[in-house]
């Protein structure tokens, strides 16, 4: 995220030496999370081997809250500076947020088809881990509209506006939805076990980590895509320019004007 | 900036009674989305009544997003959002005046939509100072979330269909606090139904703030 790659030189690649390193070593941490989480840790005694999934869930959606946190400061701080560099974390954050939302929920799912006998319920956070999905499709679909103006200087305030409110609206969905279901809910379900221990409770840490090590290489990688499709856009119509004009330039030269 | 609210506001609600669309479009509009719920639905009036409360926010939530689209295409013609600009009124002004203008009409296509309940789906209002508690409340969260999410969409060309998938999961709280409200209004306890109501004022408050801050930004670049 220190120095993303200039376009005009030429060199348009979103990898470094930073970010091979990286991305070697969350390759090497899901190889250990796949050895731990299928052979070196046990199965629960309750939920057996469907306890598995949740070396997945439960990283994931950590992940997936930090990175919509992330959009949201993210949005407060280009309405404040109005540098390049917030407005596309935004974006970049939300992006990689969506996946591991869109991971959380699936996973949730099978292990509640497993668990509980259904693939949904309606439990606070399944409800508002959903409409956090949804909040970020929705500012993703107004972020290429604003994107698509091109020009930086003309970019909307409105995606950032958006994005600010990302954060404090899924905290106010899940406030309400968890209190409307408290009161119908008769048995609450326990996702974890609160005697989580061991190798178990080594796996889910080390999960944790590898995702996050995901999430920041995903990260910097969409932040520097970005940046380079931003320089794209002022940048390359200025060359298509120049090129053509060379390519007008040459039979010119010739004589066949 | 209360001066410059009674001034847009009164401006949007002229317009309305000039054109009467939300009369005549978004009111029968509302009633008819009350009908198909009856055909969907088994039209046995058991579940009808039951499911009333819900029945009727979903629909005041459609209306709401009919309502806030039309509120900001009267400006769209003939450079009607550069004049406001250009007027030199105070931005919170023109959101707190559109969002009332918006409340207003909301109101009524509630109560049209309120007798509509009791009529066709046969609901039993119990405690009408909680009903009523809820429909300002409610209504208050949804003009002024519905106001600043509109805006947002205003001068995009894909408007009518970016509004729904930003602005629905932002008024889901208003949903739920709005049902429960209403459930323990019609034929429930109504002790039941006012901290809901004051989960209502808290996202109305909240919005109105927001927008009264964010608005001016928003309006800049609509």
């Amino acid at each position: 995220m220190t120095t993303p790659p200039d376009v005009a030189s030429g060199r348009a690649t979103t990898g470094s030496p930073g970010t091979r390193v990286l991305g070697g070593l969350t390759l090497a941490g899901l190889a250990l999370l796949l050895g731990y989480s299928f052979l070196w840790s046990p199965a629960d005694i309750a939920q057996q081997d469907a306890v598995r999934l949740m070396y997945v869930h439960v990283p994931t959606s950590i992940v997936a809250f930090t990175a919509c946190f992330i959009t949201t400061f993210a949005s407060a701080m280009w309405l404040r500076r109005k540098s390049d560099g917030w407005w596309v974390l935004g974006a970049a954050s939300a992006e990689v947020a969506v996946v591991f939302t869109g991971v959380c929920l699936l996973t949730g799912s099978i292990w509640g088809r497993i668990t509980w006998g259904t693939y949904w319920d309606w439990d606070p956070r399944i409800t508002s881990t959903t409409m956090l999905f949804i909040l970020l499709i929705g500012y993703l679909a107004l972020r290429r509209i604003d994107s698509e103006a091109g020009d930086p200087a003309q970019r909307g305030a409105r995606s950032a506006i958006v994005g600010l409110l990302l954060f404090p609206n899924v905290m106010i969905v899940h406030f309400s939805v968890d209190w409307w279901r408290s009161l119908h809910q008769t048995a609450t379900i326990t996702r974890l076990d609160p005697t989580i221990e061991g190798t178990m409770l080594f796996t889910l840490m080390l999960g944790i980590v590898v995702f996050s090590m995901l999430f920041v290489w995903l990260l910097i990688h969409r932040f520097r895509l970005s940046w380079i499709e931003e320089r794209l856009g002022s940048t390359g119509l200025d060359a298509a320019i120049g090129e053509r004009r060379a390519e007008a330039g040459v039979p010119a030269m010739g004589g066949t004007v | 900036m209360f001066r410059d609210a009674a001034l847009i506001a009164g401006k949007d609600l002229r317009i309305e009674w000039r054109s009467r669309v939300t009369m005549q479009q978004i009111a029968p509009f509302a009633l008819l989305v009350l009908l198909l719920f009856g055909m969907a639905l088994d039209p046995d009036r058991g579940i009808l009544a039951r499911a009333s409360s819900g029945l009727f926010w979903v629909a005041v939530l459609f209306c709401s997003l009919l309502a806030i689209q039309r509120a900001f295409t009267i400006e769209a013609a003939d450079g009607g959002r550069d004049a406001l600009r250009l007027s030199g009124l105070d931005p919170a002004g023109v959101f707190l005046g559109k969002a009332a203008a918006i409340a207003v009409q909301l109101v009524v296509l509630e109560v049209v939509l309120a007798v509509g309940v009791v009529v066709i789906y046969g609901a039993e209002v119990t405690g009408l100072p909680l009903l009523v508690a809820t429909c300002v409340a409610a209504t208050a969260g949804l003009a002024a979330a519905g106001t600043l999410y509109g805006v947002l969409a205003a001068g995009l060309r894909v408007r009518e269909t970016l509004l729904p998938i930003l602005l629905l999961p932002v008024l889901a709280p208003v949903l739920i606090g709005a049902t429960r409200s209403f459930e323990a209004a019609l034929g429930g306890v109504a002790a039941d139904g006012w901290p809901w109501c004051g989960l209502l004022v808290t996202f109305a408050l909240l919005y109105l703030a927001f927008g009264t801050l964010a608005f001016g930004t928003l309006l800049e670049e609509s």
